[in-house]
Formats: C-alpha cells, sequence, structure tokens
C-alpha cells in the first residue's frame, strides 16, 4: 500500500556561550568530569539560578533568522521528571510562554524545487548531564558538566513529507545557527541534536497516523537512513494489518536500525509550572533591534545575491553560500579580484578539492583568500595560463609560498611575445611538413596536434591565445 | 472542585512519595479544600486585568556571560554517597 510520511523535527541546539543558562560554570567540552560544576548546576537546597544575557540574545537571534514572532514577554517553566542526569529534579525550560514562535525556512529539494517548512516555537533551556553506563556492572557513572548548558529546542510543524526534506531541513538549520554565530553545529560532539517524529497514514486522510519518536540522530546521514528505515518499519506493520505503537526508539547506526527504546515511567505528566525562581524575560524594542542589526545576511538573501548581482548559477550561488566559512572566503577573496565567476570556479574546484583531500576546515586552509586572489590576478592579466595557474595552487598549498614567487622562482610566467612564439611555430610547422599538408587538404583536426607541440616545445608557458591566432594566419 | 484519592496517589507516584490509604485520604480532603479556594478566586471578575506573570514585579534579572571558577571535582562529590573516576555512582539507568 502507498503512505504519506508526515515528519516533524525536534532539534536541540547549544548555544556558544562561554559559560552556563542560569550559573558562571564553564560549558567548554572535554574537562575533567564535575570539573565544571558549583551549586547551581548541581541542583543543591536553596541556590538560586541567574539568566544568562547572551544566551537570551542567542535564542533571539536564532529565533530572527527562522522568521520567528518573537515573545516580549517571556517566561521560563519546570518540567518535572526524575532521571539521575537531572540533579534538580526538573528541567528549567519554556512551556506556554516560549521565547519564540511561528516561524518557518524554506529548503530548497535536490529538484530544485522549493519547500516551506514551519517552525512551531524555539524555547530556551537547560541540558542535562551525561551518564555512562558501565558495561559490566550494574552501574552508571554520573557527570554533570553539560548539566546547566544553555540549549534551544527548535520545533518543526509536521510538515515534512520523506526523508529527503528532513535531511534538507537539518541541513538548513545547521547552516544557519552557524551563520548568526548561536551554535557551534558540531554534531558528533552534541552540539547539534535531532529527534525526528514520524507517522504514516492514507493519502488525503484528514487525521495523523500514530508516530514514533526517532532519538541519537547525530549526523544528516542517520537523521536520513533512520527516517527511511522508520518509513519501512511502519509500512509492514500496516500492511500486515497491524498498528503502530506510540513509543520512542533508538537508533543505532552501526546496525543501521532502530530498537524501542525503554519509555521513561509517566514520562508524558511533566507537571509544567511557571518556575518562581527566575523572574520574567521582558524585551523592549530597543534591545531587539540591536540584536536585529547583529545578524548577518542570511544563506537565502546571499544565495539570491549571488545570482542576482553576481551573475552566478543557482547551484554554484548554493554551494558557496553552503557554510558561512565558505561564503566569507569566497567573498574575501571576490574583493580583490572583481571577477566573480573566475573566482567561484577555483573556490569551489581547487580549494574545495584541496579541503577535503586534506580533511580539514576551510578557516585552516593552507591558502588564504588573499593568496588565491593574487593567484588568480595573475591568471586574468594573462601572466600565467589557467592550466599553470593549477600546478601554482597545488604548490602553493605545500609550502605557503605567494604565487609570485613561485611563478618567479620556477619561470612559469606566460609568454605572450609574438616573435618568440612566432620562432616556435615556425620550427614546428617545419618539422611536420606531411601534418601541415594534411591539414591544408581539410583535416583540420590537427589543429590540436600542433598546439599540443608547440606547448610542448614551451613547456607550456606559451600564451595559446597567440599560439592558435599564430597557427591560424599560417595554416591559412 | 475535589480531587479522588487515585489522583493523589498518581501524584504522589510521580514525586516518588509513598502514601498509606488513610495519609491519601487525608491528603485529597486538603487538596480538594485548597482547590475549592482556587474555585473561589476564580469567580473574581478580572476583566481588563493583565495576566500576572509572577509573584514579583520585577524581571530582566541578567548576569553577564563571564566565567565563574568552579569549586571542582572533590567538592561537587563531597555529600556524594558513592562516587568513581570523578563520577557521581547511581544504579544502573538504561538496559
Amino acid at each position: 500500500m502507498t503512505y504519506e510520511v508526515v515528519i516533524g523535527l525536534e532539534i536541540h541546539a547549544q548555544l556558544k556561550t562561554d559559560t552556563k543558562i542560569f550559573c558562571g560554570c564553564s560549558t567548554r567540552f572535554g574537562a575533567a568530569p564535575n570539573s565544571q560544576t558549583c551549586p547551581v548546576c548541581l541542583g543543591m537546597p536553596g541556590v538560586l539560578p541567574v539568566v544568562n544575557k547572551k544566551a537570551v540574545e542567542y535564542a533571539i537571534k536564532a529565533g530572527l533568522s527562522m522568521n520567528c514572532d518573537i515573545l516580549m514577554d517571556n517566561r521560563f517553566a519546570r518540567k518535572n521528571y526524575f532521571y539521575p542526569d537531572l540533579p534538580m529534579g526538573y528541567q528549567i525550560t519554556q512551556f506556554d510562554l516560549p521565547i519564540a514562535q511561528k516561524g518557518y525556512l524554506d529548503i530548497t529539494l535536490g529538484n530544485g524545487s522549493k519547500k516551506r517548512i514551519g517552525i512551531t516555537r524555539i524555547h530556551m533551556e537547560n541540558d542535562a548531564g551525561k551518564s555512562n553506563h558501565d558495561p559490566h556492572r550494574p552501574i552508571s557513572l554520573v557527570d554533570l558538566n553539560r548539566a546547566g548548558t544553555p540549549l534551544i529546542e527548535i520545533v518543526s510543524e509536521p510538515d515534512m513529507r520523506s526523508a529527503e526534506e528532513a535531511g534538507a531541513f537539518m541541513r538548513q538549520i545547521h547552516a544557519l545557527v552557524r551563520y548568526v554565530g548561536v551554535c557551534d553545529g558540531n554534531m558528533e560532539e552534541g552540539s547539534l541534536r535531532c529527534d525526528a517524529n514520524v507517522s504514516l497514514r492514507r493519502p488525503g486522510a484528514s487525521q495523523f497516523g500514530t508516530r514514533t519518536e526517532m532519538k541519537n540522530l547525530n549526523s544528516f546521514r542517520n537523521i536520513e537512513r533512520a527516517i527511511v528505515s522508520e518509513i519501512n518499519r511502519q509500512a509492514d506493520i500496516l500492511d500486515d494489518g497491524g498498528a503502530i505503537v506510540q513509543e520512542t526508539r533508538l537508533w543505532n547506526a552501526d546496525e543501521g536500525k532502530s530498537v524501542s527504546m525503554r519509555s521513561k515511567e509517566d514520562a508524558h505528566d511533566y507537571r509544567y509550572f511557571p518556575d518562581p525562581d527566575l523572574l520574567p524575560i521582558i524585551i523592549d524594542e530597543v534591545w531587539l533591534a540591536r540584536i536585529k542589526d547583529s545578524i548577518p545576511e542570511l544563506p537565502e538573501a546571499k544565495k539570491e545575491r549571488y545570482s542576482s548581482e553576481l551573475g552566478l548559477s543557482a547551484e554554484d550561488a548554493a554551494v558557496l553560500t553552503s557554510s558561512i566559512e565558505l561564503a566569507r572566503y569566497f567573498e574575501r577573496c571576490l574583493a580583490m579580484i572583481n571577477k566573480p565567476k573566475l573566482v567561484a570556479n577555483w573556490v569551489m574546484v581547487s580549494l574545495l578539492a584541496l579541503i577535503n583531500a586534506q580533511n580539514i576546515s576551510i578557516d585552516d586552509a593552507p591558502v588564504s583568500p588573499e593568496s588565491l586572489a593574487e593567484l588568480l590576478a595573475l591568471v586574468d592579466t594573462d601572466v600565467i595560463s589557467g592550466t599553470m595557474a593549477k600546478t601554482v595552487f597545488e604548490d602553493m598549498a605545500k609550502s605557503g609560498k605567494s604565487p609570485k614567487l613561485i611563478v618567479e622562482e620556477k619561470g612559469l610566467a606566460q609568454v605572450s611575445d609574438t616573435s618568440e612564439i612566432e620562432a616556435i611555430v615556425d620550427r614546428i610547422l617545419n618539422e611536420n611538413p606531411s601534418e601541415v599538408d594534411a591539414f591544408k587538404g581539410g583535416k583540420t583536426k590537427l589543429m590540436g596536434f600542433f598546439v599540443g607541440q608547440i606547448m610542448r616545445a614551451t613547456q607550456g608557458k606559451a600564451n595559446p591565445a597567440v599560439v592558435n591566432q599564430l597557427l591560424a594566419d599560417k595554416l591559412k | 472542585m475535589k480531587i479522588s484519592a487515585k489522583e493523589v496517589q498518581n501524584v504522589a507516584e510521580l514525586a516518588r512519595l509513598e502514601l498509606d490509604e488513610a495519609l491519601t485520604a487525608k491528603l485529597a480532603d486538603q487538596i480538594g479544600s485548597i482547590l475549592n479556594y482556587v474555585d473561589t478566586l476564580k469567580k473574581v471578575d478580572t476583566t481588563g486585568v493583565p495576566p500576572t506573570n509572577h509573584a514579583l514585579s520585577l524581571s530582566n534579572a541578567f548576569r553577564e556571560d563571564v566565567v565563574v571558577p568552579s569549586p571542582g571535582t572533590d567538592k561537587a562529590l563531597a555529600n556524594a554517597p558513592l562516587k568513581e573516576n570523578g563520577c557521581f555512582v547511581v544504579p544502573k539507568i538504561v538496559g
């Protein structure tokens, strides 16, 4: 049978603050267990939480970048449940008055079509600690360094209809939080995590089917794989006349399948109530305007501008704006040599190949945008050919030398002097009389042969345009 | 408004409290009278009165994002009944 797939995502993004949301403990990753804790984040009796202003600003920034309404008067609530990684016995989160709501993002799918995905709400909350389960003994070891780390939870509308759409939405969120600088987007370290709600229904049905929640999706690939696997699992059950059980499932990436997680007892009775320890947050227009001004050009707007102002294709614009680092590199290079297509090609082909081969980030690229611009200026002014530039680029990556120095040291400068090249053209034509006759007899394909011979004789340094012109004149 | 013994038991379970039958009945009675009082309050005409977000008429108590040194692992674990490798030891949570 065919089913319509309905997917909603809940995304937790760790805010890139130096300290926790309600106390001054550091949020640095990888510190010794429990070394970054204090009475507040340990949930000791009698302590009072105080809100980190930057966390609030980051949450507003994220909300604005996702086209949300900001709730000018919002507050924290307690979500009550018992779990060893939650020292207070409740999570401080937002319930009826979240900081942002009613937003959307436009995603672009593989076939180029666009789709708008609604964002229900974004709320602030504190993270829990981390438990390590002993493989041999019936104990768990709890490290509360992460407890109290500021998070935003982004809740989407159930607007996605395939694993591809869910993957595209998550990529968009990932790019956005990094563009506005509120989250480092490191999925392996858990700075950005995703739970997926998946259900199936018969096409045209007005009600949603029973959904399951998939947890532990820590890469784009796993999000898509886990959703495909869950769609198939649910379809099989429904095809056999069975019913879906509402449950939380844990994705196992190694085995490529999910298992039912033992559900938390009474997990759905959290007894939310406003947290009396925390005062309401009231945002005024001045504060909001200041945060708005701090938001850089966002990927969608950038993509649009790259196409309309710089004349790049939609595909190229999409690649260049896929991450803030790549866009920044491109723009810094472009600032020094205003040749958008030339710069775009070099950044997308040579730079990305280099980054991928060395498995490093763009910010660590051994060739700076300024050096690349210098190299492209040499191409643009015919000092070296495009082909030669590739060799120079490789040398730059290895030696860190400037392109000018490499061209000078290796004598790679292109020869554009007509008289110098003419002598070589004449020599090659003299050495190959039968090919010349054949060419004149109509075998015009031999042009490539002559160009090749001349390039070899000049070690690739002859200006190809001059060579072609001379050959055309002499072979008339 | 009344609250049943079953509802009191449910709330007690969520709070990990063990109540015997007598105490359950007593609490149901007491909570019931509190809820009745709330019902009385509900009868007040609040047209035009903005909702109260907090008992204090204050807002925006913030701190700057500046690290304050933490007391450290030893102090954090000082009252823990069981500890190991700088961690709190608890009964196994999963599986």
